[in-house]
């Protein structure tokens, strides 16, 4: 472990600016059919990976494990991935694989939506604006008294998220719990990893693009996903959505690029190739204050890529989010591909996804503030990261300013605020984060 | 001379019968389904509009014909692109190595209809391959047939759907390679194909070879025939017409089994056209299924009436009503 780190630290040295030529230049990328595949499909449209030397076909999966697996076992070169896949897949949650990341894709742009029927019963308890409007954020605390009525009549509130390491899952948790709602615990001591153990609310899997689809057969009630399935559910007219991922946490980390570390070692200029031309592809989607937005969107309304309708798409990409039909707010930051160095892998942001898992039982006991730092350092490689970067600098294509300065850069964010519960996140310190949630395992906890 | 010139004008009854039956009354039965799917579908309103019609599929269908033509038209670029790209690298380097890739755009719909049609092509085969020596032995061999017999009742029935985990996991086993010649998912789409096709043609040449009349079996033995020659020229031609009973009946069956495990398996081919536009979700989305149903169902068709002017080209007895 320290040994690949001093070694990829001379790596970098050694390397300078000169990427050599790709060893592989035929590569299958995977992505789920979601906006955030954005960059891929930028670099690709715009040749962007060409100019690398790279010949990538894009191919969109089934769902999150079939994407993974085929990581994993190498028909695909590498793909969109959540970013708690990665870091799941190596310590073994689901497939255990060595899976790593050197590219971030964006901040934000997920929406937790329920079933009108919902809405209408949570109404009532959510204060209004002058405007008459709902004030938001939305508290789930607001869905409480609906779900205890579901549960006297002997009912299981029921809501899908997208994969057991999703963010999608993570966040609906987090609301839930910061709204005094048990999302329920994993407990795979007991082979248990349906995650319902003592839950308030019914938590299941369900793909992205399917999501509209089942809460219209009513199988749940409410889901959290990204774009443009919920903006899916308002322009249907069979859901409304009630939070952003935005306001559950500002500028929260959402996908990775992942490959899979055997593949990053058999070809690392390849990957530094390909991470150099996601780099302009998230730079391509935020210049000039997100004027290429329009121009995303037509291309990922295409079949191959997202293909829901333009303005469906277009609602949360051009700097807008339509809650209830008619009801569009402002929302600048609702999907951020490189502003705020969104496509630097920090440390830190795997640590936070390794207290959620921890929060939740998917770690099922007590693990030192070290153990987080160390599996953070094995999966996110802003060492790749930087090497692509200073090739794009070199070549004139981005400036020093795009980038963290990497001479003082330590891949930890500052402590973190803009939770929906006012509680601070500091990377370095995971177990005392933990330790301030009312509900969750921390400490030595056990199920 | 008048009567030659006023020939045409009124035709014989038994030309009219055919004419009709041959032509005037399917068109007829098409026209009425047309008009009956107008009319359901502008009342089924989904959450993506109503449900198309067929003039919205029409209309679906020339805007697939547009995608396919402008992506012939992206390849052509680049192609150029890589050329121009492979000069610039030998202009640098003339001792650079260059070679040109394939185009990595997506399938249009027309190359989804082709890939689909290689694959089944292969299965059948595949599965014509086995089931055919197989159902030979099995019909000439009483004991055989009744120790297999039951094992092909088990296996008949099982759901493409459920042999296509099995496969799936047994070909990413046992096909390993760095250079693969074909990719696993034509191999896995092939052999769930074959897995569940094989069974008509195995038990209806079974029963045909088993059903050789009495007399040819007599007439066998008396001409002292040997094994070989037995089955040559009088099993297999009197079987002949159960074995393209059952092979039509595999052809449809293979058809049917490979959409669904494409859209399953999310192998490439028009079942994972369908899979990708119910996940798209947009307002074409309907109308491109829609397409894609009534293009499975025609070709579908034309498989059967293509393997019905085979069994009428080999079945010897041309008085045979084959429909």
């Amino acid at each position: 472990m320290i040994a690949g780190i001093a070694s990829a630290s001379l790596i970098s040295l050694q390397a300078q600016a000169q990427v050599g030529p790709p060893e592989k230049d035929e590569l299958k990328f995977g992505f789920i059919k979601l906006t955030d595949m954005a960059p891929l499909a930028v670099a690709y449209e715009n040749f962007f990976f060409e100019d690398e030397g790279l010949y990538v076909s894009l191919e969109a999966q089934a769902n999150w494990k079939v994407l993974l697996d085929r990581v994993i076992d190498g028909e695909l070169d590498g793909a969109h991935m959540l970013a708690g896949q990665p870091i799941g897949a190596t310590i073994g949650i689901g497939t255990k694989a060595e899976v790593i990341t050197a590219f971030s894709m964006d901040l934000n742009g997920n929406a937790i939506t329920v079933a009108n029927n919902v809405w209408d019963a949570i109404k009532p308890n959510i204060a209004k604006t002058d405007s008459g409007k709902p004030r938001h954020p939305i508290s789930a605390s607001a869905l409480k008294p609906v779900i205890a009525s579901y549960q006297a009549q002997g009912k299981s509130f029921n809501m899908g998220m997208v994969f057991p390491v999703s963010t999608h899952n993570y966040e609906l948790r987090y609301w839930l719990a910061a709204g005094g709602i048990h999302p329920g615990y994993y407990a795979p001591a007991h082979g248990d990893n349906s995650g319902q153990r003592q839950a308030d609310v019914l938590l299941s899997v369900t793909p992205p693009p399917q999501m509209p689809a089942t809460l219209e057969a009513a199988t749940i009630q409410g889901y959290s996903v990204g774009e443009p399935w919920n903006q899916q559910a308002v322009s249907k007219g069979i859901g409304v959505p009630v939070i952003t991922d935005y306001d559950i946490w500002r500028n929260n980390p959402e996908k990775v690029f992942g490959v899979s570390k055997a593949w990053a070692d058999a070809y690392p200029n390849t990957h530094i190739r390909v991470v150099k031309a996601l780099i302009r592809a998230a730079h391509w989607l935020d210049e000039k204050n997100n004027a290429n937005r329009q121009q995303a969107v037509a291309l990922l309304a295409r079949s191959q890529y997202v293909g829901a309708d333009a303005k469906v798409i277009a609602n949360s990409m051009t700097g807008t989010f339509e809650y209830e039909k008619g009801d569009i707010r402002p929302a600048p930051d609702f999907n951020v591909f490189f502003r705020y160095h969104a496509t630097y892998p920090y440390y830190s942001d795997a640590v936070w996804t390794l207290t959620q898992m921890r929060r939740w039982g998917q770690i099922p006991e007590a693990k030192s503030d070290d153990w987080y730092m160390s599996i953070a350092r094995q999966v996110y490689r802003p060492d790749i990261y930087r090497q692509a970067a200073e090739a794009l600098i070199e070549e004139g294509k981005l400036t020093a300013a795009d980038f963290p300065d990497f001479d003082r850069e330590d891949g930890f964010r500052p402590p973190q605020q803009g939770f929906i519960d006012q509680i601070t996140f500091d990377g370095q310190q995971p177990n005392a984060y933990l330790n301030k949630f009312a509900i969750g395992l921390k400490g030595d906890d056990t199920l | 001379m008048a009567s030659i010139l006023t020939l045409p004008a009124i035709p014989k009854p038994a030309h009219v019968i055919h004419f009709s039956r041959a032509l005037a009354l399917p068109a007829l039965g098409l026209l009425v389904f047309l008009v009956i799917w107008h009319l359901a579908a502008s009342q089924v309103n989904t959450s993506l509009g109503t449900l198309p019609g067929p003039a919205q599929t029409w209309q679906q269908f020339t805007g697939l014909v547009d995608e396919h033509q402008r992506e012939r038209s992206r390849e052509a670029a680049f192609y150029e692109r890589q050329e121009q790209r492979n000069t610039a690298i030998l202009a640098q380097n003339p001792q650079a190595e260059v070679k040109t890739r394939d185009y990595t755009g997506k399938p249009t719909f027309f190359d989804q209809i082709g890939t689909s049609l290689l694959t089944v092509a292969a299965g059948f085969l595949l599965a014509s391959a086995l089931a055919i020596p197989a159902g030979i032995v099995l019909g000439l061999n009483k004991s055989l047939y009744a120790a297999f017999n039951p094992v092909i009742q088990l296996l008949k029935p099982v759901s493409p759907l459920a042999w296509l985990p099995i496969v799936t996991m047994v070909v990413s086993a046992l096909y390993v390679s760095d250079d693969p010649l074909v990719s696993k998912s034509f191999l896995n789409s092939l052999f769930t194909v074959a897995m569940c096709s094989l069974w008509p043609t195995l038990i209806n040449t079974a029963v045909g070879v088993t059903a050789v009349d009495h007399d040819l079996l007599n007439v066998s033995r008396v001409l002292k025939l040997s094994r070989w020659q037995h089955v040559r020229t009088i099993v297999l031609p009197s079987a002949v017409p159960m074995i393209f009973t059952g092979l039509r009946l595999s052809l449809g069956v293979a058809w049917m089994v490979l959409i669904a495990a494409e859209m399953l398996a999310q192998n490439p081919g028009l079942g994972k056209f369908v899979w990708d536009e119910f996940q798209n979700g947009s307002s074409a989305s309907l109308g491109r299924i829609m397409v894609a149903v009534v293009t499975i169902g025609l070709i579908g068709l034309l498989l059967d009436r293509g393997m019905l002017s085979l069994q009428r080209h080999f079945s010897w007895n041309k008085q045979l009503s084959l429909r």
